[in-house]
């Protein structure tokens, strides 16, 4: 494995953001769309993750245009919008999930720690263990719940205590007490909202300093649905969590920041509660008004 | 019931033919049904047949004992050992090569016209006659590389034979591991490499083995490709190395039933049981490990 590329740039996030907030005149895109600014709260914040004119086309289609925004570090940032606006795309290219997909074509850049992600020297599978990802249907792999836990170790040559972390990741995805006694069972064997906070402790496991959610409860009922909420409230305090929902309430409920995505583009991004009492765009409005999408 | 309105008030401007209509669907099921007895009563018939022929000569002797002149002292020794050298070999060759070649072309091969031109032209060989592999083994295993009219000739042709087979049962095998899967091993930062090896054939290793005895099944019938490659008619020692000369029980059975006397042919019935035992023995291998990882997962 070539030497972590990453790690060394500390680099010069603090730089940027001040840069970004102070009218943001580098950023080509923010001049044709004034409702995405960084919004406030960003302002002061270090930038965990920032885009700048992150676009992504499959094949031509343009599926991403332009999105440059900076995502404040242990802040819940969420992405709404109706179905097929984007927000899915855009936060696959957070974790160079898109490369996966032969037809996607991304531009742009993608800052962190002051590196893009998308520079040639950058391994994408050191970023995809840096930003973790969880995705809409559970996930697990089809081995035991201790295996599934213990594989992102393994692969990535952990060099601690196994067992250990195992225990710490589970207990921080709250869901230690249930499956303590059944390490060696079947993951297949939980219920839906399990499987997925076992999918939370996977991802947690290898460390990542961000998680990014793709409509992380859509497939949960409510009970377990809450519970998830509820996790992800907790793990604010050491992670950055970015998260898709097709939920407004669910976006309100959890989120520090919410980015509105129409089409493609970013509508508006601000703070949650001054987004959905008092959008600034009309199509903000009408779509948190259930008028569309 | 009036035939008119079922019962219920006539509507003008419909002919409903209700009765004709629920005739041709009885007509049609009984059509599918004798399409299925004709088959199972075929096959019960032939096997009874070979059954009531055969089963007197299937001893201990008759597995231990060498071809005779005399009926009554032939065995099938030479032939079933011959048979395990060449199944064995098979297996060893096709197994890496069928599921090396799957890997690639689901996993890593790019989607351009030269991957789709490979991927047809797989398909096009599991339709070519065994005899023309016969051909071609003869042509390049036995005389180019000068491995003569041995085991190892032969197994190398009736690997190529089955290859085809193989490749695209592992290739679907593969192709039916949710991709869900792989993005989740990706996305904890897995490499291509441990993806696979971890992940996805782990969880394909039922249906490519599956495929891999099903196709070795084929194999193991197969008599015009070997009989081109030179297994011999009539042998009297154990093939002991993969450069021996051989025979295989295709080969002894059409021996049998093509002499003249009579009792060569219930001898040659008593060698197609034991061909048919193996092959169920196969098949059943196959059945079992696909249940067995199936409740795994």
């Amino acid at each position: 494995m070539p030497e972590e590329p990453l790690v060394d740039i500390q680099a010069d996030t603090a730089d940027t953001a001040p840069e970004e907030a102070g009218g943001a005149s580098g950023s080509p895109s923010t001049s044709g769309s004034p409702g995405a600014d960084t919004p406030p709260v960003a302002r002061d914040l270090e930038a965990a993750l920032e885009t700048r004119t992150l676009s992504v086309d499959y094949d031509g289609d343009t599926a991403v245009s332009e999105i440059s925004l900076s995502i404040p570090r242990n802040r819940i940032v969420a992405f709404i919008g109706p179905s097929g606006c984007g927000k899915s795309t855009f936060l696959r290219c957070l974790n160079r999930m898109n490369d996966l997909i032969p037809a996607a074509n991304v531009s742009g850049e993608v800052l962190f720690r002051g590196k893009n992600l998308y520079d040639s020297d950058v391994d994408p599978v050191e970023v995809r263990r840096r930003i973790g990802m969880v995705f809409q249907k559970p996930n697990p792999f089809p081995k035991s719940i201790y295996e599934n836990v213990a594989f992102g170790l393994r692969v990535n040559g952990y060099q601690g205590d196994l067992e250990e972390r195992v225990e710490t990741s589970l207990r921080a995805a709250a869901l230690w007490d249930e499956v303590k006694d059944r390490l060696e069972d079947s993951a297949l064997g939980l219920s839906g909202g399990q499987q997925q906070r076992l999918c939370i402790a996977r991802a947690l496991a290898v460390e990542p300093e961000i998680l990014l959610m793709d409509e992380p409860a859509s497939a949960l009922d409510p009970i377990a649905t809450g519970r998830i909420e509820d996790l992800i409230e907790d793990l604010k305090q050491d992670y950055t969590i970015v998260i898709v929902t097709h939920n407004m309430q669910q976006a309100a409920r959890v989120s520090d920041l919410t980015a509105f995505l129409y089409m493609g583009e970013l509508v508006e991004f601000g703070d949650t509660d001054r987004l959905f009492t008092n959008p600034r765009e009309q199509r903000t409005e009408q779509y948190i008004t259930g008028r569309f999408g | 019931m009036g035939s008119g309105g079922g019962g219920l008030e006539a509507q003008e401007d419909f002919e409903p033919r209700r009765e004709a209509r629920r005739r041709l669907g009885t007509a049609f099921k009984w059509l599918c049904f004798s399409a299925v007895v004709f088959g199972i009563v075929a096959l019960v018939v032939l096997l009874a047949d070979v059954f009531i022929d055969g089963y007197r000569w299937v001893d201990w002797s008759f597995l231990t004992s060498y071809p005779s002149r005399f009926p009554e002292q032939a065995g099938i020794r030479a032939a079933l050992l011959g048979t395990l050298w060449m199944m064995g070999l098979v297996a060893l060759i096709s197994f890496p090569l069928g599921v090396g070649a799957a890997i690639y072309l689901e996993e890593y091969a790019p989607s351009n016209w030269f991957t789709r031109t490979l991927q047809m032209n797989i398909s096009n060989l599991a339709a070519v006659p065994s005899v023309v592999y016969g051909i071609l083994g003869l042509a390049v295993f036995v005389r180019f590389m000068a491995l003569g009219q041995s085991v190892l000739a032969g197994a190398l042709t009736l690997s190529l034979l089955i290859l085809p087979v193989t490749i695209i049962a592992a290739q679907e095998a593969i192709r039916a591991v949710p991709g869900s899967l792989r993005q989740a091993s990706y996305g904890i930062g897995a490499t291509k490499w441990q993806t696979i090896r971890h992940q996805v054939l782990p969880v394909a290793l039922p249906g490519i083995l599956t495929g891999t005895i099903l196709s070795l099944s084929r194999a193991i019938g197969e008599t015009a490709p070997v009989l081109l490659v030179g297994a011999v008619t009539f042998i009297a020692f154990d093939p002991e190395g993969p450069l021996d000369q051989f025979t295989v029980l295709p080969i002894q059975i059409f021996n049998w039933a093509a002499r003249p006397e009579e009792q060569f042919h219930a001898v040659a019935a008593g060698a197609i049981l034991v061909l048919l035992v193996i092959l169920l023995a196969m098949n059943a291998t196959a059945i079992y490990l696909r249940n067995r990882y199936r409740q795994e997962l």
